[in-house]
């Protein structure tokens, strides 16, 4: 399994993926939408980032940028490197030697993400047999060995059935253990545990850490629950309306959210620990509509604490990666002058967001 | 006659980009795309305009053609472009193609247009019926339009045509009720779904009767759906009379019809091809730009979901 | 399953029963008597009489429809006014050619409607699609009756191409080669007026496939276009192709009319044509009800058949 990679020697002072200023355009009939607008994050060997955000904040799409898979009206500009190797704009036939061999994706949905016609087996030994050239008997054989590690009990059984067959968890574990097949590099879980159910989706985050640490694979946890990935990950990334608002080690972030746009997804968060009346809080109004996006914070619309400034400038996130990053004028933990004014001018402008 | 099933498109267009789910982006890009030029439904407009113009001429005004559809006037097999104004040139016996087309056109539009108001009478009449009453009507509905579609369609024709002596009456009476039973399941189908909807609910609470609920409330609401298969079931009647004039099968000669006038002429396929390829291509013309009002109308009217 | 089999072969029963009764009561509709022109000048209304009583076309019409029943069930569909010989005959001699023509088209025009529906919803809304999606509904205006000529114009014609023989017939089991020879071009008028519908429906179920997250699964592993598109997205959008397809050849069985008797080829609809020409009503009778029955039946088949190749349905 430990078979040295094909593509280049991994250089000493690059991170094993480095994303800069990565921006996702899309070509829509209703005009130009900034998917993803200016997102630079790194990860190590080893390391796990967290990916946060409502549906829409650009999460999906920003890891799909990172491989390239994009619908064809995606226009992907930045850079995103693997091992100092450049992503971002080499031919489709060469990004599919990358695609499955060296970055895995788990998708959110295992009832939909398994072809329904197609033996597991077969699903799971297909990328083997292109990327790493295996044979059909040594390939199957790989499989069963994977949907044991994955913790499929009776692999040989299951591995000639078809997805149907099986349940929502195992069928997740399935597509897990698909993407380990080439043993990747980086394995990005896009709200893989997201359609499952509560019990079942801490086994597969478990099973997901333990697979990484013992392997070194750098991990992107895509989710839009931050008690997901919480005790999880090394660094968080929380997204909003195609930017990344706040970043930083998870730590440091939950000891010190500074966004207002954390503070209220942490709001969201079910806890059994605290009293009834603290209970999650849906953050009021919808994300913005990305098509007709104007100048200033996006969330400004429906955050407590803005002001004018808020809605005539964009707050700049930082470019020190590694550091706690927030882009807010206003960060939980300071004063905010203008609370009162804001907090009577609120009504209206949360109209404006769900109009 | 194959265009009676058609395959539903998928629901194109229909994703508004907000999100940014993929796989709507693409759905809405490609709904964009499929939007065909309009150049294609005018000319189909105009083509039958001058269809139905030279229908009706040779049936209220015969005496503007130059010629007598049933007279030879000049040289057979004279070829098209020739001579002014018998510009489609002339039959194997020296008669004017262009009476003969205008004729043959006055057969298709009368035959096509008697047999789709019959067979919407009939066959929506029945439908409606069907889905107002549901239960043993419906049954019995369904059981009679099943054995008429168990029928391929030429074959229930062809067998017709073997007891009855071929007559303009005869074809058409024969092409109705072959267009009865998709008739039938199409008002059927719309009306069902029409009356589970609220207004419907709300007439019968009101006291309406069947008479009022199926002719005020579900007619007037399955008729998009019906007027634009009916231009669709038109071109694929014009090809079944066409199917029958070619095996000879269909109104006796003289009076000319396209498929009589290919059939007539097909032995000189090889040395004259154009004696079987002007009726052919006035054919395939109208069939085409029936074909494309048609799909036209459909996708205005939404209709694709109907299954038939 | 078996459940399933015994209810749609039940509900069978009253289209059959409709079918056969109107085809009995055929001869009922003829302008005088049927069997009026088997006899020659100077017969008297006796010898009609003899004749009708001879062909049971005396009896009433329960009386003739429970007779012929009994009789087809033995295989026996009456004689032929004409040659005095067994319907059955005819049609057991017949039936394989139309069923040979029916195959060769239906698997032309698949052969051909494939690659091109899986490609135009590749490239949906692409030059590519919109060209083909022109011809292609060109293409479905364009009557079996038409297509014939251009394909004889261009290739069965002296003067251009003479690369088939535009009339005739061998039986396949005498010589293959001939056989397809002969049968090439009308079993290409018969496909053409197919491909079309086959592509579209194929596209617009490819168009859903595509959508699916299992096709994104696909293509995330670096599987080449070609492969997730024949491998992945294929199978999953065949299925009501498949159906059409079954459908497709019980209408082609029952629509071969046109081709045999341009083409001069020895099937079930040069016999239909010959009948009705001849006024041969029980010829007519026994076509129709055999065809009739093989397009219900294949139908019904199609019906069953389609819970038997999705492995979702399968399963259940």
């Amino acid at each position: 399994m430990a078979e040295p990679k094909t593509t280049g020697s991994p250089t000493p002072d690059e991170p094993l993926l480095r994303a800069t200023d990565l921006r996702v355009h899309l070509d829509t009939p209703r005009g130009l939408l900034k998917a993803v607008d200016g997102v630079s994050f790194s990860i190590e060997r080893g390391e796990t980032l967290g990916l946060v955000g409502e549906s829409g904040s650009g999460k999906s799409m920003l890891v799909r940028s990172l491989m390239g898979i994009c619908p064809s009206i995606a226009d992907i500009h930045g850079s995103v490197r693997l091992d100092g190797r450049e992503l971002v704009g080499v031919p489709r036939k060469e990004a599919r030697t990358i695609w499955g061999n060296r970055i895995a994706m788990v998708f959110q949905d295992p009832m939909t993400s398994l072809n329904p016609v197609l033996r597991i087996d077969r699903q799971l030994t297909e990328s083997m047999r292109l990327h790493l050239g295996m044979g059909k008997k040594e390939a199957g054989e790989r499989a069963i060995e994977l949907l044991t590690l994955v913790g499929i009990p009776e692999p040989v059984k299951r591995a000639r059935q078809y997805p149907h067959q099986l349940s929502g968890g195992m069928r997740q574990r399935v597509t897990i253990a698909m993407a380990l097949a080439c043993d990747p590099d980086v394995l990005i879980a896009d709200e893989a545990t997201t359609a499952l159910d509560v019990t079942v989706q801490r086994q597969i985050l478990d099973l997901l850490q333990e697979i990484q640490a013992e392997r070194g694979m750098g991990m992107i946890l895509v989710s839009h629950d931050l008690g997901v990935v919480a005790g999880r990950t090394d660094q968080i990334a929380v997204m909003y309306a195609g930017r990344m608002v706040e970043h930083s080690p998870t730590a440091d972030l939950f000891a010190h959210r500074r966004h207002r746009y954390t503070e209220a997804l942490l709001g969201a968060v079910p806890r059994l620990d605290v009293p009834r009346d603290q209970r999650p809080r849906a953050i009021p109004g919808a994300p913005p509509d990305l098509v007709t996006l104007k100048s200033g914070c996006a969330f400004a619309a429906r955050c407590t604490a803005a002001d004018d400034l808020c809605r005539e400038e964009r707050p700049e996130l930082g470019d020190e990666l590694g550091a706690h990053r927030f882009a807010c004028h206003h960060p939980v933990g300071e004063d905010v002058a203008a609370v009162e004014g804001v907090e009577s001018g609120q009504p209206s402008l949360m109209k404006e967001a769900t109009a | 006659m194959s265009t009676l099933e058609t395959a539903p498109e998928p629901a194109l267009g229909a994703a508004e980009p907000t999100g940014l789910r993929p796989s709507q982006i693409k759905r809405a890009k490609s709904g964009k795309a499929r939007k065909r030029p309009s150049i294609l439904l005018w000319f189909a407009i105009a083509w039958m305009s001058i269809v139905l113009l030279g229908a009706l001429l040779s049936l209220i005004a015969p005496g503007v053609f130059p010629h007598e559809y049933g007279k030879a006037f000049g040289d057979a097999k004279q070829k098209p472009f020739a001579a002014w104004p018998e510009f489609l040139g002339t039959d194997g016996l020296g008669r004017s193609h262009l009476t003969r087309l205008a004729f043959g056109a006055r057969v298709s539009m009368i035959v096509a247009l008697v047999s789709v108001v019959v067979g919407v009478v009939i066959g929506g009449l029945l439908g409606l019926v069907a889905a107002y009453f549901r239960g043993v009507t419906e049954m019995i509905i369904d059981l009679f339009s099943d054995a008429l579609l168990a029928f391929p369609p030429l074959i229930l024709l062809l067998a017709l045509s073997s007891v009855y002596e071929p007559s303009q009456t005869s074809i058409t009476a024969g092409l109705a009720v072959l267009t009865i039973p998709g008739f039938t399941r199409l008002t059927k189908a719309s009306a069902i779904a029409q009356s589970n909807r609220e207004y419907v609910t709300v007439a019968k609470a009101m006291g309406a009767g069947p008479g009022r609920i199926i002719f005020k409330e579900l007619l007037p609401n399955t008729f998009p759906a019906v007027m634009s298969y009916s231009v669709i079931v038109m071109a694929v009647l014009i090809v079944a009379e066409g199917s029958l004039s070619f095996l000879g099968l269909s109104i006796p000669p003289p009076m000319p019809s396209w498929g009589g006038m290919i059939n007539a002429a097909k032995d000189d396929l090889s040395l004259y091809p154009s004696q079987v390829f002007v009726p052919c291509g006035v054919l395939f013309l109208t069939v085409f730009s029936l074909n494309v009002i048609g799909d036209r109308l459909r996708a205005k009217f939404d209709v694709r979901d109907t299954k038939l | 399953m078996l459940r399933l089999l015994g209810r749609k072969l039940l509900a069978l029963i009253p289209v059959l029963f409709l079918v056969t009764f109107a085809t009995t009561a055929l001869p009922d509709l003829v302008d005088g008597s049927p069997v009026a022109q088997m006899l020659g000048p100077g017969s008297t209304p006796q010898d009609l009489k003899d004749l009708e009583h001879e062909f049971g076309y005396d009896k009433s019409l329960p009386v003739r429809y429970v007779t012929w029943v009994g009789h087809a069930l033995t295989g026996d569909l009456g004689e032929s006014l004409k040659t005095r010989t067994p319907v059955m005959d005819g049609i057991t001699e017949r039936f394989p050619v139309t069923l040979e023509l029916a195959v060769f088209a239906l698997l032309m025009a698949l052969i051909v409607a494939v690659p091109l529906g899986v490609w135009t919803a590749a490239k949906a809304g692409g030059r590519v699609d919109r060209v083909i999606g022109g011809l292609s509904s060109g293409l479905l205006s364009i009557p079996t009756f038409v297509s014939v000529f251009i394909l004889v114009y261009f290739f069965a014609n002296p003067n251009m191409m003479l690369a088939f023989k535009p009339t005739g017939w061998e039986y396949i089991s005498v010589d293959f080669a001939k056989n397809i020879e002969f049968a090439f071009l009308p079993a290409l008028a018969l496909a053409l007026a197919e491909i079309p519908q086959f592509q579209r429906l194929l596209r617009s179920d490819m168009l859903a496939t595509l959508q699916e997250d299992f096709i994104l699964t696909a293509r995330s592993k670096g599987l080449s276009t070609s492969y997730v598109l024949f491998r992945h997205a294929l199978r999953p959008s065949s299925f009501s192709l498949l159906t059409v397809s079954g459908l497709t050849l019980g209408r082609l069985i029952g629509g071969t009319v046109i081709v045999e008797s341009y083409f001069a080829i020895p099937g079930l609809g040069q016999g239909m044509y010959q009948a009705i020409n001849g006024k041969d009503i029980p010829v007519v009778q026994g076509t129709v009800v055999v065809i009739a029955i093989v397009y219900v039946l294949l139908n019904t088949l199609v019906d069953i058949g389609y819970s038997l190749i999705d492995p979702r349905v399968r399963a259940r």
